[in-house]
């Protein structure tokens, strides 16, 4: 076939010759190269220990932002449990009572606020369908371990810490 | 016999034992790092610093894993298999000079558990026997593949043993013994009469020969096609858990330190080392360097087998019986003649 791609190259199969025949000179080769390799730096980052820099724009674990007065952004307004293209948002509203100004921006609030990690895809949707800038994936990695349900990190995991006084 | 000799011998058994033991162990270790080292990686370094006690940790797990007889499987046959080729790998070791005399007091001790002038026939015979440990284990399996492997292997080991054998008359041809303290002590320090005295230098070709043939005995790669993953599962090994498997693994690190002591003493000139008697030392110093010395070369070809394993691919069945039967054999014959000719000129 006609090449579209300037890249064909005919391939003749040559025989070989006595030394390539011969096996040695191309296995004492492979051992030369093998054996540089043996006094180069190893390119492992060691985990748990070292990390590998994430890029800026690295999707982590979610975070549930606070504003400058430092009270809670969110408003549960379920935008982000419905872009969630992995349903892994599960969010319980309640309503602002009065004295609580101080902890909640809006008047309605989202009282339980779970996201299922293990369904969790991080593809960041939530955090660009969320009209009040609340939920950032701004995190490390999810940490490993042992129970289902201890993936599903509600409110007390997800919330920022709340602004120094 | 005196009771000393017997105590001595005794000891030097314990001790050669534990060696060979401890530097099976060492091996499985050593493998995973050269593997990891030439690959750029890191290897394993979790137990214990650099991961030293990462032997102790496999074995650990090895004798905790359940223990499963097959149903299907020829119960003793089963269980002798492991057994046997632990046990040929380890009393390969018997005849191999590991260091001259030493002297403490009045006693002579002979680094040797004995010197029979049979040694290479020794060798050769305990190698041969390797051979039904994996063929009755692949039997015994009653699994195609490991039978398959355990044909693969038998075969292998028959095919390559004779161009072994034939390599090795050349070198009897110029030694004239089959004692392996013999031949260790004709190679006698390093360089003698304007050549060199190690056998490798006598015999560079029939050492090439016996050190392929010498892979393929040790099942190692490229020539490990009775363990070939690919097509085998596990090759004969396949039916095999816990320390069952733990011994056929570790007997194949054995018969490395075995074979790599056997290349050393056959054609590296042994405990010899250059310059041995011009360095005004005392004749147990030397001795002790001797040995040193041949750990020294074992170290090295134990190292040359795995770092031939992580640099070339594994040869296709009829490809290995190609090199085995056309190419090996008639090479080592005619290495014989060779040999003939020239040692009838420079006699
Ligand atoms: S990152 Fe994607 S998958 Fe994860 S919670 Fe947000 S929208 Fe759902
Ligand atoms: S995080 Fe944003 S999108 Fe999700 S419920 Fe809260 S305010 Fe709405």
């Amino acid at each position: 076939m006609e090449s579209l791609t300037n890249k064909k190259k005919v391939l003749e199969a040559k025989p070989l010759n006595f030394w390539e025949r011969a096996y040695l000179p191309a296995i004492a080769q492979g051992l030369s190269i093998t054996i540089k390799h043996f006094f180069k730096k190893p390119v492992t980052i060691r985990y748990p220990e070292e990390k590998r820099e994430f890029s800026e724009n690295y999707r982590g674990l979610h975070s549930l932002k606070r504003d400058e007065e430092g009270r809670e952004r969110c408003t549960a307004c379920g935008l982000c449990a419905l872009s969630c293209p992995a349903e892994a948002i599960t969010m319980i509203a309640g309503e602002r009572q009065p004295g609580e100004e101080k902890l909640y921006r809006e008047e309605k609030y989202a009282a339980v606020y779970e996201i299922n990690m293990l369904r969790c895809i991080f593809c960041g949707l939530c955090e660009e369908a969320c009209p009040k800038e609340a939920i950032y994936l701004d995190g490390d990695i999810v940490p490993s371990d042992f129970l289902r349900k201890d993936f599903i990190y509600g409110k007390d995991k997800l919330v920022e810490a709340p602004l120094n006084q | 016999m005196e009771l000393a000799l017997v105590l001595e011998k005794f000891i030097l058994v314990a001790i050669i034992f534990g060696i060979s033991l401890v530097t099976a162990m060492y091996s499985t270790y050593a493998e995973r790092k050269v593997a990891a080292f030439l690959q750029d990686r890191v290897g394993p370094n979790r137990a214990g610093p650099f991961g030293i006690f990462q032997p102790m940790a496999d074995g650990a797990k090895m004798f905790m894993k359940e223990e499963i007889i097959p149903t299907q499987s020829s119960g003793l046959l089963f269980i002798v298999g492991p057994s046997l080729a632990i046990l040929t790998a380890c009393i390969g070791s018997a005849v191999i000079p590991w260091g001259q005399k030493l002297t403490i007091g009045s006693r002579v001790i002979d680094l040797q558990v004995t010197d029979i002038n049979v040694g290479i026939l020794y060798i050769f015979g305990v190698v041969s026997l390797g051979v039904y440990g994996i063929m009755i284990g692949g039997w015994a399996s009653n699994n195609k593949y490991s039978l398959l492997g355990a044909i693969r292997a038998a075969s292998q080991n028959i095919s390559y043993e004779i161009a072994m054998g034939l390599s090795i008359i050349a070198l009897l041809m110029l030694t004239g013994t089959l004692s392996l303290r013999q031949i260790a002590e004709q190679q006698h320090g390093f360089w003698s009469n304007g050549w060199f005295t190690w056998n490798v230098f006598r015999q560079p070709l029939g050492f090439i020969i016996f050190i392929i043939c010498a892979f393929a005995e040790t099942n190692r790669s490229p020539f490990d096609l009775p363990e070939c993953e690919t097509e085998l599962v596990g090759g004969y090994h396949t039916e095999y858990s816990s320390m069952k498997l733990g011994f056929y693994l570790f007997a194949e690190y054995i018969n490395m330190f075995i074979s790599s002591a056997v290349m050393a003493t056959l054609y590296f000139g042994g405990f010899n080392f250059p310059f041995m008697h011009h360095l005004g030392l005392s004749e147990n110093l030397v001795t002790i360097l001797g040995v040193v010395a041949l750990f020294i070369k074992i170290i090295f070809f134990i190292f040359f087998f795995m770092w031939v394993r992580w640099t070339i691919p594994r040869f296709r069945y009829d490809q290995l019986m190609d090199l085995g039967w056309k190419v090996l054999i008639p090479l080592a014959i005619a290495n014989i003649v060779l040999t003939g000719v020239f040692a009838t000129i420079f006699k």
